[in-house]
């Protein structure tokens, strides 16, 4: 990054200068996530206001496996937040091999979290009976937002998963920069951000207590 | 001064003790909602619980792991003051919600 773009020698809204003294690419990710942050507002708003204005809304996860496994899930997502933020500290220090290895940690973490959903998940259709438009609960909207909201999020972890595996092979191969960590790392953290919402609104809401 | 070393500079005033506290205070966070989902409190009691503690864990999470505290403040009002307006608006018609069960008609 250029010194010209970043001084602000002036004032930081004077023009010349960035006035955030970031990267675009970093502020186009934050751009991007919050803009992701108001989509999944909407849709756990939605799911909130289902949740309230129906007393007889079904509270089907038991301790276990469900509530066991999506704290687990919770765990593993976290866990790779930390790990991400190790591989953007080694990064920064210019380490690139322990950085990479810190990014597959992280991937690790998420693809985990992906085969323990996808578990859950299977076991809610086979078992349950619950699909995205029916279920034996009487409660349609809730196969409905359950599969909507958690598929969005996988969605995003999966993705998540893609995103850090190119940019891991990358960094090893001395590729891109510091910057391009931290912009992945930014992603991979909003993306925990997200179960952060989702894990008690969809999951400890909706727990089966005797 | 450039962009790099400002960065630099601020990520060494953040050290990995720090980032493997916030780690253990998500995960108690975490523990403390999974204990309260067992307390069988009254749905909008419950609510207002998790999405609180929610709230605390997405601050923890933006100012330390995705570095928010560490850059401008320029930049925190440039993203944040409209995405919470924009919840509160929608948050607006959660009372509708409290109404509907008592709106329906007797079985």
């Amino acid at each position: 990054m250029s010194t010209h773009v970043s001084a602000a020698p002036v004032g930081a809204w004077e023009g010349g200068g960035s006035p955030y003294a970031t990267n675009s690419k970093k502020f186009g990710m934050w751009l991007f996530i919050i803009s992701d942050a108001l989509t999944f507002s909407a849709l756990l708003f939605a799911y909130t206001y289902s949740r309230v204005a129906n007393p007889d809304w079904p509270k089907p996860f038991e301790f276990f496996p469900s509530i066991i496994f999506s704290s687990v899930m919770t765990f593993c997502l976290l866990s790779s937040s930390l790990t991400m933020v190790m591989a953007v500290h080694q990064m920064n220090k210019g380490n690139r091999k322990a950085a990479g290895l810190w990014i597959l940690g992280t991937m690790a973490g998420g693809a985990l979290f992906v085969v323990l959903h996808a578990t859950e998940w299977m076991r809610l259709i086979h078992e349950e009976h619950v699909t995205a438009w029916s279920n034996p609960f009487g409660v349609p909207l809730f196969g409905a937002t359950f599969f909507g909201i958690t598929g969005l999020h996988m969605t995003h972890v999966i993705i998540g998963v893609i995103y850090l595996g190119i940019i891991c092979q990358a960094v090893v191969r001395g590729k891109f920069k510091a910057e391009d960590v931290e912009v992945a790392g930014l992603y991979w953290h909003f993306v925990d951000l997200v179960w952060m919402f989702v894990f008690p609104l969809v999951y400890l809401m909706s727990a089966h207590v005797n | 001064m450039s962009t790099h070393t400002e960065q630099t500079e601020h990520i060494e005033h953040v050290t990995v003790g720090t980032f493997n506290k916030v780690w253990v205070g998500l995960l108690i966070l975490t523990a403390i909602e999974v204990f309260l989902c067992y307390k069988q409190l009254p749905t909008l009691i419950m609510l207002t619980a998790l999405v609180g503690l929610s709230v605390i864990k997405a601050a923890m999470i933006i100012a330390y792991f995705m570095h928010l505290k560490f850059e401008r403040f320029s930049l925190f009002l440039t993203l944040f003051p409209m995405l919470i307006f924009c919840i509160l608006l929608m948050l607006i018609f959660l009372g509708d919600a409290t109404r509907i069960p008592a709106m329906r008609p007797p079985a």
